[in-house]
C-alpha cells in the first residue's frame, strides 16, 4: 500500500491551524454581518446584537460541560450490565 | 387490481425472495419496493378500500395526504435501505427489511384502528430479527428488551382501542381525546413507539445493538409511524409540545458523553422527534406540514448517518468512539457521505434540515410559544454539535487511530450516494417537497435574516466545540455504559424478577412435596412436567416465547372480534 506513506494534508498542524484560523475569520465576518443588513424577526431580543452568535457559543458550552458533570452521575464501568 | 395494497406488494413479495439467490435475488428485491411505490402514485387520492370480517368494518386502506407523504417516504427508505444490504447474505434481514418497511406503509395507510394495531404488531414482531440477526448475547438480550417495550405498548393499543370504541361507537382512525380513557391509553402507546422521555430507553437499548443494515432499517420506520400517527390523532395536543421540548433537549446531554457512535446517532434521533412532535402539539398548518416534511427529511439523512456509520462497523469492526479517527484516509467516500448527513441533520443552508426544521421553529414563534422556541434553539446547536461534529470528527478524523481498512463496498456507496443526493436536493429544490406535504401554503425558508442567523448559531457552535477541544475541555470519548432510564428493569427489576422467580419455584416445590405426601400419583405427574426431563423444565427457545406473545395477541384480537 503505498497510503502509508502517503502524508495528507490534514495531517500538518499547521494546516490544522489554518483552518482553525479560517473558521475564527469566518465567525468574526458572520459576527459583523449584523451591521449590514435588517433582520426579520418573531422575538424582540432577536434583534439584539449577534443574537444568535452568542447563543449558539454559550449554549454549546454549556451543553458540553454539564454533560462532563453528568457522566459523574451515570458513568458505569463498560460491562456494567454483564453483557459485553 | 386498482385498489390493491402496497403494504401487501412488500409483505408479500417478501416471501419468494428467500428462494432466490444471487443477483436474480438482488434485483427481486430492488424491484419490489418500485412496483410498491407505482402502485401508490396509480391510487386515486381519498380511495378507501373497505372489508368486513366479523361484523366488524375495517378500512384497510385510506389515503389521505398525511398518509401519502409519509408512504411516498417509507417506499424510497426501503429502496436506499435494500440497495445498502445488498453486501450481506443474510437472507433472513432482507426478508425482514422488506415485511417491515411494508408493515410501516400498511400502517400509515390504515383507516381503521384495527388496521393499525395490526401493521404495528406484525412490524415489531418483523424488525426484532434485524436486532437478533447480528448474533451475540448483547443483542439478543436487547431484541428480547425491545419486543416486550413494542408488546407492551401494543396491548396498551389494544386495550386503548377496545375502550375508544366502546365509549365512541366506531374504531375510525381520526383525532381523538386524549382525556377519555381509551384515548390516553392510545396517547401512551404512541408515546411508547415515539420515545417520549422516560419512555424511551428501547431505543437506545437496542437500536444500537442490532446489525449494520438492521440499525439503519430500525431508524427509518417504528418512530416515524409513531410521529404519524401521533400527527392523525393528537394533533393540537398541547401538552404534546413540552413532552417533545424534554425529547429535543435532554438526550443531547447523553450524547454528548456517549462513546458508541451508532448509540449517538439513536439519542439525537430522539432528538429530532422531539422537533415533530412539537409541531404535532402545536398543531397548526405549518407546523403539522413542518413535522412531515421533518420526517420526510429526517428519514433519509438520519439513514445517511447510519450507514455511514454502518459502512465504519463492517469495516473496522469498531464503532466506539474511542477506537476510531483518522478514517478518512482509508474511507474518503464514506466520510464525505457522513459529513453530507451531518450537514442535513445540523440543518446547514442548502441541505434538507434547514428547509424542513424551520418550518416547525416558524410555527411556535408565530404562536407565541417563546419558550418552545429558545428550547428548540438550544437543541438545534446541539444537534450540530453531537451529530454534525462529533459523529464525523471522531470517527472520521480527530486523532489517527492507525485503522486501516477497504473503503465500503460498491452497493454501500450507491446507497449512501443517493442518500446524499436527495438530502441536498431537498435542501436546494424545497418546493418539490412542500408539494407533497398536507397542507398547500406558501413557505419560503430562504429568506436573508434566516440564512444568516442560521450560520452564526451553526459556526459560533463549531467554534465552540474548537475552543473546547482545543482547551482541553471537551470530554474525552470513555469506554463506558452511561445509566439512562433501563437501568430501574435492567438492575433493580431484574433482581426483584429473579427473586420473585426463585420463591415462585420455592413454593412450588414445597407444594410439590405436600401434594406426593397427600397423593403419590398426583406428585409423578406433576415430576413429569417440572422434573429434570419434564416440557416446563426445559430452557425456552426464543421463538416459543414469540410464539406465545403472538398466540397471547392473537387470543385477544379475537376477544374483540367476539364482542
Amino acid at each position: 500500500m503505498n497510503r502509508k506513506k502517503h502524508r495528507y494534508w490534514l495531517d500538518s498542524p499547521d494546516n490544522v491551524r489554518k483552518l482553525v484560523y479560517g473558521l475564527y475569520a469566518l465567525c468574526a465576518a458572520l459576527m459583523l454581518l449584523d451591521f449590514f443588513y435588517h433582520k426579520h424577526t418573531n422575538f424582540p431580543f432577536e434583534n439584539w446584537f449577534g443574537f444568535f452568535a452568542w447563543f449558539g457559543f454559550i449554549a454549546c458550552v454549556a451543553l458540553v460541560l454539564l454533560a462532563k458533570q453528568m457522566r459523574k452521575l451515570v458513568k458505569r464501568d463498560e460491562d456494567y450490565y454483564g453483557d459485553v | 387490481m386498482s385498489s390493491l395494497n402496497p403494504a401487501l406488494i412488500l409483505v408479500l413479495g417478501a416471501l419468494p425472495a428467500l428462494a432466490l439467490k444471487g443477483h436474480l435475488r438482488a434485483v427481486y428485491v430492488l424491484l419490489l419496493p418500485v412496483l410498491s411505490f407505482l402502485q401508490l402514485y396509480t391510487l386515486p387520492a381519498g380511495i378507501r378500500a373497505e372489508f368486513e370480517i366479523l361484523g366488524m368494518l375495517l378500512t384497510t386502506l385510506h389515503l389521505d395526504r398525511l398518509s401519502f407523504v409519509f408512504a411516498v417516504i417509507f417506499h424510497i427508505a426501503a429502496f436506499l435501505l435494500i440497495l445498502y444490504s445488498l453486501h450481506t447474505r443474510d437472507r433472513l434481514q432482507q426478508m425482514a427489511t422488506l415485511i417491515y418497511a411494508g408493515c410501516a406503509i400498511g400502517a400509515v395507510l390504515a383507516g381503521d384502528l384495527v388496521t393499525l394495531f395490526i401493521y404495528f404488531e406484525a412490524a415489531a414482531l418483523s424488525s426484532v430479527f434485524l436486532i437478533w440477526a447480528r448474533r451475540t448475547p448483547a443483542s439478543y438480550g436487547a431484541g428480547m428488551r425491545y419486543l416486550i417495550v413494542q408488546v407492551i405498548s401494543g396491548l396498551l393499543l389494544l386495550t386503548g382501542i377496545i375502550l375508544h370504541a366502546r365509549s365512541s361507537g366506531s374504531i375510525e382512525f381520526t383525532q381523538m381525546d386524549p382525556g377519555t380513557p381509551g384515548g390516553a391509553l392510545i396517547f401512551l402507546a404512541f408515546g411508547i413507539k415515539c420515545a417520549f422521555p422516560l419512555l424511551h430507553n428501547w431505543l437506545v437499548d437496542a437500536y444500537p445493538q442490532a446489525t449494520v443494515t438492521g440499525t439503519v432499517v430500525l431508524s427509518a420506520f417504528t418512530t416515524k409511524m409513531a410521529v404519524y400517527a401521533l400527527a392523525t390523532a393528537f394533533a393540537g395536543t398541547e401538552i404534546l409540545i413540552w413532552i417533545g421540548l424534554l425529547m429535543t433537549a435532554f438526550p443531547i446531554f447523553y450524547a454528548v458523553i456517549e462513546n458508541d457512535l451508532r448509540r449517538v446517532l439513536t439519542y439525537s434521533m430522539i432528538n429530532q422527534l422531539g422537533f415533530m412532535v412539537v409541531g404535532v402539539g402545536i398543531g397548526t398548518e405549518l407546523a403539522l406540514n413542518g413535522t412531515a416534511a421533518h420526517a420526510f427529511a429526517h428519514i433519509l439523512y438520519k439513514a445517511l448517518l447510519f450507514m455511514s456509520m454502518g459502512a465504519v462497523l463492517l469495516r473496522t469492526g469498531r464503532i466506539n468512539g474511542s477506537d476510531l479517527g483518522g478514517l478518512y484516509k482509508s474511507m474518503p467516500y464514506t466520510a464525505g457521505f457522513c459529513v453530507i448527513g451531518a450537514a442535513s441533520i445540523s440543518a446547514f443552508p442548502l441541505f434538507s434540515g434547514f428547509v424542513t426544521k424551520s418550518m416547525i421553529m416558524g410555527a411556535a414563534a408565530h404562536e407565541g410559544y417563546t419558550l418552545a422556541w429558545l428550547v428548540l434553539l438550544f437543541a438545534s446547536a446541539g444537534v450540530f454539535h453531537h451529530s454534525g461534529i462529533k459523529i464525523p470528527y471522531f470517527a472520521f478524523f480527530a486523532h489517527d487511530s492507525g485503522i486501516r481498512c477497504k473503503e465500503a463496498p460498491a452497493s454501500m456507496l450507491c446507497a449512501m450516494a443517493l442518500a446524499a443526493v436527495l438530502c441536498i436536493g431537498i435542501g436546494v429544490f424545497p418546493q418539490t417537497l412542500y408539494a407533497l406535504l398536507p397542507y398547500q401554503i406558501g413557505y419560503q425558508p430562504y429568506s436573508l435574516t434566516h440564512v444568516i442567523t442560521q450560520l452564526q448559531l451553526l459556526f459560533f457552535s463549531a467554534l465552540a466545540f474548537t475552543w473546547l477541544v482545543r482547551q482541553g475541555l471537551y470530554p474525552p470519548e470513555l469506554r463506558s455504559v452511561n445509566l439512562d432510564v433501563d437501568w430501574f428493569y435492567r438492575k433493580p427489576g431484574r433482581w426483584l424478577a429473579e427473586h420473585a422467580m426463585q420463591s415462585i419455584v420455592a413454593g412450588e416445590q414445597k407444594m410439590g412435596v405436600w401434594i406426593k405426601k397427600l397423593s403419590f400419583s398426583a406428585g409423578t405427574r406433576l415430576h413429569r412436567h417440572h422434573g429434570p426431563q419434564g416440557l416446563l423444565a426445559k430452557t425456552w427457545p426464543t421463538g416459543s416465547m414469540v410464539l406465545w406473545v403472538a398466540f397471547l395477541l392473537g387470543v385477544y384480537l379475537i376477544f374483540y372480534y367476539v364482542y
